[in-house]
């Protein structure tokens, strides 16, 4: 028999995947780690668009786009898949798409200055200059080798997200970017 | 080289993933006999000029595209969704 209880059982306390690891910055640019809370998968059925949509009460934002605000964002995740940021999803979307609960899946990390965006060309293989990559665009691509979905959240503001099982490493890939080009001054 | 998924765009193609020939999208039937499948299994071209493969944007949407391309001159011609190209043989 398991007693439970605080008498019994430690009381578990939730760490971050980046917890240790950030904020770090340099001249020009910081990353810091974000806690975006409840994340949610929405990939719907076939022909159920708009019943997800009513449901959700928000039209699903088109490829490469994100909808809403903060606390009750959509944004685009892959082909036919959508993620919810910030909100939990009704129970009543089950039927009428795939869901799954992403929370503890992603790193979330926020890249910000004026110098974002040329530590991000030393990693991703896509021009996300403001002319081509707006705010509130998103694309998924790759940081180095690995899979990173981002958005730009504001003027020289960025937001990663990658497997959280790689957060050590896509930590180490940015912040050894940032120090190059520190470098180079 | 660069591909234009249908969904993402022109993107690097470090992005992709190299599959084959697009024959897969046209997998004969169970009792299709064995000559068709001979075929299908370990038959393809391998022309100097337009071929037509199957790649997935692996570290993109996931798309799978049917990718028309000159291998003399490494001319893109075409890019299709799978999913598009399927329902249209159907
Ligand atoms: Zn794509």
């Amino acid at each position: 028999m398991i007693l439970k209880g605080v008498r019994h059982v430690v009381n578990l306390l939730a760490t971050s995947p980046a917890n240790g690891l950030l904020p770090t910055s340099r001249s020009g640019v910081s990353l810091n780690e974000l806690a975006l809370g409840q994340l949610t998968s929405v990939a719907p059925f076939e022909g159920q668009i708009v019943a997800v949509e009513a449901l959700l009460g928000m039209v699903l934002p088109k490829a490469g786009r994100t909808v809403g605000k903060l606390g009750a964002e959509l944004v685009w995740f892959s082909q036919g898949q959508y993620l919810a940021i910030g909100f939990d999803v009704d129970d009543a979307v089950k039927g009428k798409a795939a869901i799954t609960d992403q929370s503890d899946a992603w790193c979330a990390l926020e890249i910000k200055g004026d110098k974002s965006e040329a530590v991000l060309a030393r990693l991703v293989p896509v021009d996300l200059r403001a002319a081509t990559f707006k705010r509130g665009h998103a694309l998924r691509s790759q940081l180095g080798h690995m899979p990173l979905h981002i958005t730009r959240t504001g003027k020289d503001v960025f937001r990663l997200l990658s497997f959280r099982s790689m957060t050590g490493t896509m930590v180490y890939e940015i912040s050894r970017a940032m120090d190059l080009l520190d470098a180079r001054g | 080289m660069r591909l234009k998924c249908p969904v993402c765009g022109e993107r690097d193609r470090r992005e992709f993933y190299y599959v084959g020939d697009a024959v897969a999208l046209a997998r004969p039937d169970p009792d299709a006999g064995e000559a068709a499948w001979d075929d299908y299994v370990h038959n393809r071209d391998n022309p100097a000029g337009v071929t037509r493969d199957l790649w997935q944007h692996e570290a993109g949407c996931a798309a799978w595209i049917v990718v028309t391309r000159n291998t003399v001159s490494h001319e893109i011609l075409e890019t299709a969704l799978a999913a598009d190209v399927k329902r249209a043989m159907s």
